[in-house]
């Protein structure tokens, strides 16, 4: 499901079309928006500055307005419900696309498919890995999991590997971190402290 | 689309906020910052979902009566007997061992309720995941994985607790013993929800009960503690009757929309 090439139509991935909408020009087929793609590919999340809104996924869709074909809509997703920076990130794109005179565009929040890690390209995960950030693993918490515990004297087997050093020996101190996505960690071998971006 | 559909959203809707603003007033207050970011990131997840559950019902309302709607109007312009959460999500922090004043938060009473509710709401979520209301069925979808993370955290904390000190451990068992008859709300019959369920919108609290139970034994089993009995009494928020806290969680959440109508921040 990772949207690897931001130039190609992404049915896979993408957000469904509104029923009774008509049908949505393929975006490789206009220039116009192949430039708006463009354009957001410089846009920033803005708690994890090193990767962009598409790389994370947050950026679903640029396709024009059913109801007025000369207006380009944005459509995002976000990721977690309470997610604060979804507003910042709206009000990116609007500045992103006014200085490159590609304004004024609509945006669009959709929650289905509701967003989810597995988005998330290799590219981004190694960069936020460079930037200190552990990428999600595969494994996401289990639906109906009456015992997970951290208990004493079974740590759970899923530990992310330490940012730093490489190092699997790692432990978690917080399931919360300091952005809804993330958890706290820290390394046994190098003993520094690193976020972990939650699987979801 | 009708009434009971709008009311059954709502249900849902003021559940999320209400135990988001409870679980917000540890936010700066916490017992360790870890735990006061962990909290204050519940609270985030919970009230982003209640946003998008009232959006949902704006839009059901608009419907149905014409009226225009916002999130807004929900939250802080209803009066107490409008709110229909559960009895439980808005009891105070203090539990039957601590003093009554609003500064004496007893963490065991936090983590026991938000462990009753995250595993209900993990077994509700996926239901209403294939409701034949598309838009809650997506807003199910983003939740249920939220929730899976919030009912780890007490699952977490239920065990240190329960499984810790002497003190923490009289403590959880005195914030089960306490909490525990509060959920027999979470199965009481009712014509809203047999409206729902008729019309595939959601299912029954009385259908979740087994499996939630289940969940919950076993929790409490591995936290050394007992299952306490529920006594026959069931509390009636989701009807809107509430108990003598919800004036005082309402007023704080309000106060400042009501002194300020619409303004902008």
């Amino acid at each position: 499901m990772s949207p690897t090439t931001h130039l190609e139509p992404r049915a896979a991935a993408g957000p469904d079309r509104i029923p009774g909408h008509g049908t949505v020009l393929p975006t490789h087929a206009d220039a116009m928006l192949a430039r708006v793609w463009a354009v957001l590919e410089s846009v920033p999340d803005p708690e994890i500055p090193v990767v962009s809104i598409r790389e994370l996924g947050i950026l679903r869709d640029v396709r024009r307005a059913a109801d007025l074909p000369d207006l380009i809509e944005v459509v995002i997703t976000p990721t977690y419900s309470g997610c604060p920076a979804m507003g910042q990130i709206s009000e990116d794109i609007n500045l992103a696309l006014n200085a490159a005179g590609l304004a004024p565009a609509r945006i669009v929040s959709v929650l289905s498919p509701a967003w989810t890690t597995d988005w998330i390209t290799p590219e981004a995960g190694e960069k936020l890995r460079r930037y200190g950030i552990a990428p999600p693993q595969g494994d996401r918490p289990a639906g109906i999991q009456p015992i997970r515990f951290m208990t004493r004297n079974r740590p759970p087997a899923d530990q992310p590997p330490c940012p730093h050093c490489g190092s699997v020996h790692t432990e978690r101190l917080a399931q919360f971190g300091s952005t809804a996505c993330k958890a706290l960690y820290r390394c046994l071998d190098c003993r520094e402290p690193f976020d972990y971006f939650k699987p979801y | 689309m009708t009434q009971q559909h709008l009311a059954y959203v709502l249900r849902l809707a003021d559940n999320a906020l209400i135990l988001g603003q409870r679980n917000s007033e540890w936010c700066g207050h916490g017992p360790a910052l870890e735990e006061d970011i962990a909290l204050a990131n519940i609270s985030l997840d919970l009230i982003g979902q209640s946003r998008l559950l009232y959006s949902h019902a704006a839009a059901l309302e608009t419907a149905l009566t014409g009226q225009t709607l916002t999130e807004d109007d929900y939250a802080y312009w209803r009066a107490e007997r409008q709110f229909s959460n559960y009895t439980l999500v808005e009891l105070p922090h203090y539990g039957p061992l601590a003093g009554t004043a609003h500064a004496a938060k007893d963490y065991a009473v936090t983590i026991v309720r938000n462990f009753l509710y995250a595993t209900l709401m993990a077994h509700l979520w996926p239901v209403l995941e294939q409701s034949s209301d598309s838009h809650l069925a997506a807003i199910a979808a983003k939740s249920a994985k939220e929730n899976l993370y919030h009912m780890h955290h007490a699952q977490d904390w239920l065990v240190r607790l329960g499984d810790g000190t002497d003190v923490s451990h009289r403590r959880a068992q005195a914030a089960l013993d306490y909490l525990l008859p509060y959920t027999n709300e979470f199965f009481s019959a009712d014509a809203l929800e047999d409206a729902v369920a008729a019309s595939g919108i959601g299912p029954r609290g009385a259908d979740l009960k087994a499996a939630w139970l289940a969940d919950i034994t076993a929790g409490v089993d591995e936290a050394g503690l007992k299952l306490p009995t529920t006594g026959n009494y069931t509390t009636t928020g989701k009807l809107g009757i509430h108990s003598e806290h919800m004036g005082y969680l309402l007023a704080e959440l309000q106060s400042v929309a009501r002194q300020y109508p619409g303004a902008q921040w």
